[in-house]
């Protein structure tokens, strides 16, 4: 039996086993990764009046209104540090972690046509939705490092102290990349059995950011909640994040393992899910 | 014999019908939530009503396929027919990976292209270069393939002028062809070919169908062709396979294979007859006959047509629409008629409808219907393309007389005043 097989190119057959992802054939699309990612790119840049200005008018106003109505008006602390820059930092952040897990968890929905039609590893587009967002997050990054210079140089009465904390930086932004994979890819799964889940991602994307230190800083949370918001696996890299930039905040390496062990536990679980639902998926739509 | 470049065993395709989950939470929640106090369940009703295979009650199975096997030799010309629902596109989805199947396996030797639709992944904002490279890459080509036969592809489609235009300002024609130059120039050692050709103007077809036999005699290609088409069929194909409600008929020369397929059709209900999974609103069944009751497909210039639907429509809403198109023999649709759908009397949401038209005035030739049930401007719930086609026999109109000549699709029963 094992002879015949290996006469043959490919065996279709019934699926089987768990984890039959393969990273082979995912390696001979990466053409395909390339146009859809350009693809994405290509689309925002002509169909809207400002293109990917949108991509930095978007955080300026969020900064803005969290200045005004957290900042401002609550006057909740931003650990002494300019407000703007603050405020800039956990929404860059955020954006692109809740930005992965929004698209990609529209995978099968948005694509229930092409995947009718055509086969390829499916994986392909949630992979390409985050490496667009990685170009989004680019971008503003880019903004907010413009503006972050503006204070470290500019202005002398400040106490932003850049550290050895930005080595760690490429590791927090491939966290929230796959985290938001991994989360983004398990929804899309369910969301192929209950369409209306939809809903529920869109506005617990949002509930979430509040569990996060996006508009406050973790040195303000009283100690009986502080387990709860360290749970959460985006707390360290928002942390980390500003504390790599600024200087406060808080990172250290258990809340980063623990971030990351989450995030690769829910990658693993969110492969094989997401593997499983490829395959009969076109039965259910 | 050539050696065997695709093996089918045992294939079959298992579907489900009835309870297959609402689809919402909040419907699921609501049919527990029924259950615990006892009463019926407020969604069940589907698997009742779909009686294609001698009734299936709820939460049956339905193989949509089953028991199928057979080889194909490299270079093989491969025709897949059978009538609507039979289990062809099941067939081909299995064979291009769309979906897997429930049992048995299909053993292939070499790339497979398979072209279920042309310009997969198009979008009208790219220019026709980055379709091409679009289209290539979800077709399995790399960047570096495709960049070597741009030439070819870009010549084939005839398209080099707007080759740095974006495609949403191309003719559908030109959309068309540049989609099947792509596919054309794939050079896959298998290729799996739907009826894509339907598509496209006459001089396009007759290219397409060109490009398909170079493919297949010139470099030992093997090819599989599902249409409807009997014509195309047996120009292109060396064998025929013939699927019915699943099973296989018959497989053998493909003009035995017609011939068989041709005089069954006379005998049977040749309308079509839903088969894919179940949906919430659907056309089950949809024919065309005469004044007097018969099925037909054949009408004389002036006879009333009627076409008979029968549909399921659960979870009614206003704004539901039966929307039909007529098609003349270039593909140009020619007409359409669209009408609200009013609200099934019972709750099994069955509705049925008879639309006669009884001052039909087409001229001598075929027509091809497509018809779909649609919320306009919203959304589409169902859409039947190419669904049935019927032939107008005129020997009776002032324009009889020049049947040789393309006269074009209507009598318009003109009035002459001459002073």
């Amino acid at each position: 039996m094992k002879d015949q097989t290996k006469a043959w190119d490919m065996v279709i057959q019934p699926k089987r086993g768990w984890l039959e992802v393969n990273f082979r054939e995912l390696w001979r699309y990466r053409d395909l990764l390339y146009m859809f990612v350009k693809r994405d790119v290509i689309t925002i840049y002509k169909q809207t009046v400002l293109g990917p200005i949108w991509f930095v008018i978007q955080p300026i106003l969020t900064a803005a209104i969290f200045i005004l109505v957290f900042g401002n008006i609550a006057g909740i602390s931003t650990d002494g540090q300019p407000k703007v820059l603050f405020y800039l930092s956990g929404i860059v952040v955020w954006n692109y972690f809740s930005e992965s897990f929004s698209t990609t968890s529209k995978t099968f929905i948005e694509n229930a046509n092409v995947f009718g039609k055509v086969y390829f590893p499916r994986l392909i587009v949630p992979f390409s939705k985050v490496v667009s967002g990685l170009i989004k997050f680019l971008i503003q990054f880019a903004f907010f490092f413009a503006i972050y210079l503006y204070f470290l140089v500019g202005v002398d009465d400040t106490n932003i102290k850049p550290n050895e904390g930005l080595l760690v930086l490429p590791l927090l932004i491939l966290i929230m990349a796959l985290l938001g994979l991994g989360l983004g890819i398990i929804f899309s799964a369910l969301t192929t059995k209950y369409r209306d889940l939809t809903f529920l991602i869109q506005f617990g994307v949002q509930l979430l950011m509040y569990a996060t230190p996006v508009i406050y800083p973790v040195s303000t949370i009283p100690e009986k909640y502080k387990k709860f918001i360290m749970a959460n696996p985006m707390t360290s890299v928002v942390e980390g994040f500003r504390y790599a930039f600024l200087g406060t905040g808080d990172l250290n390496w258990y809340g980063l393992s623990y971030s990351l062990v989450f995030t690769l536990i829910t990658l693993f679980f969110g492969i094989i899910i997401f593997n499983r639902v490829e395959k009969n998926f076109m039965d259910t739509v | 014999m050539s050696k065997t470049v695709i093996q089918v065993e045992n294939l079959g395709k298992l579907y489900r019908l009835g309870e297959v989950g609402t689809g919402t939470i909040s419907h699921d929640l609501n049919r527990w939530w029924a259950q615990l106090r006892g009463k019926e369940d407020p969604f069940s009703k589907v698997g009742t009503v779909n009686d294609r295979t001698q009734k299936a009650e709820k939460g049956e199975h339905v193989w949509a396929l089953k028991d199928v096997s057979f080889n194909v030799g490299q270079g093989e010309v491969l025709g897949v027919i059978g009538k609507n629902g039979a289990g062809k596109s099941t067939l081909l989805k299995l064979l291009s990976r769309v979906t897997s199947p429930t049992t048995g396996h299909i053993r292939i030797k070499g790339r497979v292209a398979s072209l279920l639709e042309v310009g997969t992944g198009f979008h009208p904002e790219m220019t026709g270069r980055e379709n091409i490279y679009m289209n290539g890459t979800i077709l399995g080509m790399t960047r570096k393939e495709i960049s070597a036969k741009l030439d070819d592809i870009v010549d084939f489609a005839g398209v080099a002028k707007y080759l740095d235009t974006p495609t949403k300002r191309y003719s559908s024609g030109m959309q068309v062809r540049l989609a099947f130059a792509v596919a054309a120039f794939l050079e896959p050692e298998i290729l799996i070919v739907d009826e894509v050709l339907a598509v496209g103007d006459a001089e396009f077809q007759k290219r397409a169908i060109g490009k398909m036999q170079e493919v297949s005699q010139g470099d030992g290609r093997t090819v599989l062709f599902v249409s409807h088409n009997m014509a195309s069929v047996s120009q292109i194909c060396s064998t025929g396979l013939l699927i019915e409600n699943g099973m296989m008929a018959m497989l053998d020369d493909v003009k035995t294979v017609i011939n068989t397929y041709t005089n069954k059709r006379r005998e049977v209900f040749e309308g079509f007859e839903y088969s894919g999974p179940i949906m919430d609103s659907f056309i089950q069944r949809f024919s065309l006959c005469n004044t007097a009751g018969e099925e037909k497909y054949e009408f004389q210039f002036d006879e009333p047509i009627i076409l008979k639907y029968e549909m399921i429509l659960r979870n009614y809403s206003k704004g539901l629409n039966l929307g039909l198109y007529i098609q003349d023999k270039h593909n140009q649709r020619i007409t359409s008629i669209v009408k609200e759908l009013p609200a099934p009397n019972d709750d099994s949401g069955c509705l049925s409808i008879e639309l006669h038209l009884s001052k039909q005035k087409f001229l001598n030739g075929s027509y091809s219907i497509s018809t779909e049930i649609f919320i306009p401007f919203v959304d589409k719930v169902h859409l039947l393309k190419d669904v049935l086609s019927f032939e107008v026999v005129d020997n009776i109109s002032p324009l009889s007389r020049f049947n040789n000549y393309d006269m074009g699709n209507f009598y318009l029963e003109p009035e002459f005043i001459f002073k």
